[in-house]
């Protein structure tokens, strides 16, 4: 075929700006180190194991806030994830044909709500629901536990832990939707044929089929989980300690950037902001990276 | 078989589905406890005033959010100015000329680019605009937000143009028409609604980022049409409203609340029915 000049053009601009995307992610790694160097060079790798945050004294430590942000992700997950398989094994084996598209945008929906608004609602409505009824009952029956033991103050590890669980729903559930779909019906027939029931064909046909479509889709949630801000921010209660109790305040890398950055007036102060920025881009890099592989191959394969 | 056992699993067999339809009912409740609830509350908050205002101190009623909404428009349209047009080439590229390995990590790439946290984008943009700049500005909100917006419509496009058959560009080629008129008369064409269409979700998506802009666009109590002023959006000002301690001022933050949720959701919703496209996960 010739190559007449408009092709060359329009292929060498297609390039140029397909190659914006990988200087954009060289760009933020090289903004982001550079940033930290200051705080690196201070504090080294003790930056990760100590826990005091003191802006005054100029001592900065990441522990807590990484704390924070692993331990509310983990509660999300955890309440997220059986809610997610859930609502994928209705979309995608039992919901009747005319319910699935309804069904489907909503659960869409609730991916598309901007995030200061489930913040605002956590805070006005979900925050003071878990102070007045959940926490004091819980605290009832199973305050011998240390993770349910202290005062019911309503903002905490567990209010930010349930309203990123809401956020990752529609995540985990639509791609795990779209996994369970790429099972051949041939499979699920012969099980059927074999006299399974419906479960048992979910179970042990569905699942192994999808797995690690499933695992990827799972920390695609956890790595959504990780960088969430405005929402956890709203109602973690924004206290640097590390507690056992479910119920304490605790902080996230993510809410601490988004309360502090505007305030760090030293250069010291300022580094180590962004030396956590650095800390929680690597690590949701990480879960995204492995999760896009792992769905990636899981949707090709079929 | 014993029948035990089959009653075992029938029994198994009934709870784990009655758990599944539990869960999308929960889903679906989520949802409109969310959503009813905002426009309950925010719905009170709003009159014309609230468009055409701008905001009043703590204890005045009245005033409105006509600076926020003014800004967030402008917020956006800066973002759209820079991620779109760079969206769609790099996703014609992908469609139309990526084949080998380059591609597949420059695709590979715009999906983990897609899963950064928001805030990082906001701190990038801090990092080359406003320190360099001296100050913060609208024009930096823009970056940060374009930064988001621009591996979502990459990958919108590029999934819309390969769904242009390939009988059409090869009837096309065999007419003689030249290779870069086929990719922009014939395929962006034929795929132009749904471009249209996952751009506008991008918009709505990128419309609703508050941590981003909380060090960049920042905040401003007037109205600011400059792009390197400080400016004032609708979620930055929900965030400032919201944790206040005036109530009126909360209330404020629910009306704006409803705005930014119906634009949300009728972009949404409107871009669904019309067409099959996805919401970019």
């Amino acid at each position: 075929m010739k190559l007449v000049t408009g092709d060359r053009a329009i292929r060498f601009i297609a390039t140029i700006f397909a190659s914006v995307i990988l200087a954009l992610i060289v760009l933020i790694v090289y903004e982001l180190l550079k940033g930290s160097v200051p705080s690196i060079h201070k504090f080294g790798l003790k930056f990760l194991v100590t826990s005091t945050w003191d802006p005054v004294s100029e001592h900065f430590g990441a522990l807590p806030f990484v704390f924070g942000t692993i331990v509310s992700s983990v509660i999300a997950l955890v309440i997220a994830l059986p809610v997610s398989i859930g609502i994928a094994v209705f979309l995608s084996e039992l919901a009747p044909r005319p319910v699935r598209p309804a069904v489907s945008l909503m659960v869409e929906l609730l991916a598309a709500i901007p995030s200061i608004i489930y913040g605002l609602w956590g805070l006005f409505v979900m925050v003071p629901f878990l102070q007045m009824y959940v926490e004091p009952a819980l605290g009832r029956y199973f305050g011998f536990l240390p993770l349910f033991s202290g005062a019911p103050i309503g903002v905490g590890m567990l209010a930010g832990g349930i309203i990123l669980s809401i956020m990752i729903i529609p995540t985990i559930a639509a791609v795990s939707r779209d996994i369970f779909n790429t099972v051949p019906m041939l499979y699920k027939e012969a099980g059927f044929a074999l006299g399974m029931t419906r479960w048992e064909v979910i179970e042990k046909i569905v699942f192994p089929h999808a797995r690690s479509g499933l695992i990827g889709a799972v920390m695609l949630g956890f790595g959504r989980a990780l960088g969430e801000t405005m929402a956890v921010t709203m109602v973690i209660g924004n206290a640097p300690t590390i507690a056992a109790s479910l119920f304490a305040p605790s902080y996230t890398i993510a809410s601490v950037l988004a309360n502090e950055f505007t305030e760090a007036t030293t250069k010291l102060y300022l580094s180590s902001l962004i030396e956590l920025a650095l800390i929680l881009f690597v690590i949701s890099m990480l879960f995204n990276a492995v999760a896009r592989l792992l769905v990636i191959r899981e949707r090709t394969a079929k | 078989m014993s029948s035990l056992s089959y009653l075992r699993r029938r029994a198994i067999n009934g709870l784990m589905l009655v758990l599944s339809y539990g869960s999308a009912l929960l889903g679906v409740a989520m949802l409109l406890l969310i959503l009813l609830y905002t426009v309950g509350r925010g719905a009170a908050a709003i009159n014309w005033d609230f468009f055409v205002r701008l905001p009043r101190p703590p204890g005045e009623t009245g005033g409105g959010i006509a600076n926020a909404i003014v800004g967030s428009f402008i917020v956006v349209g800066v973002a759209s100015a820079m991620a779109i047009p760079v969206g769609i080439m790099a996703g014609i590229y992908l469609s139309e000329f990526g084949r080998g390995r380059f591609a597949s990590v420059v695709r590979y790439f715009a999906d983990v680019l897609n899963g950064i946290p928001s805030i990082v984008a906001g701190i990038v943009a801090y990092a080359i605009v406003v320190l360099p700049m001296h100050g913060f500005s609208a024009f930096s909100g823009g970056v940060a937000l374009a930064i988001l917006m621009l591996p979502i419509i990459t990958r919108t496009s590029e999934e819309l143009l390969k769904t242009v058959p390939g009988t059409i560009r090869e009837a096309a080629l065999a007419l003689g028409i030249p290779q870069w008129k086929v990719t922009i008369f014939v395929v962006l064409r034929t795929a132009l609604t749904g471009i249209i269409t996952g751009v506008m979700l991008a918009v709505a998506r990128v419309g609703g980022e508050t941590a981003p802009l909380l060090f960049t666009a920042f905040n401003n109590s007037f109205l600011s049409l400059r792009l390197d002023q400080p400016i004032s959006t609708m979620t930055v000002l929900i965030y400032n409203y919201a944790s206040s301690p005036y109530r009126d001022w909360n209330e404020i933050a629910w009306g704006a609340a409803f705005v930014l949720i119906a634009i949300v959701l009728i972009v949404n919703v409107v871009s669904k029915l019309f067409t099959k496209t996805k919401y970019a996960l």
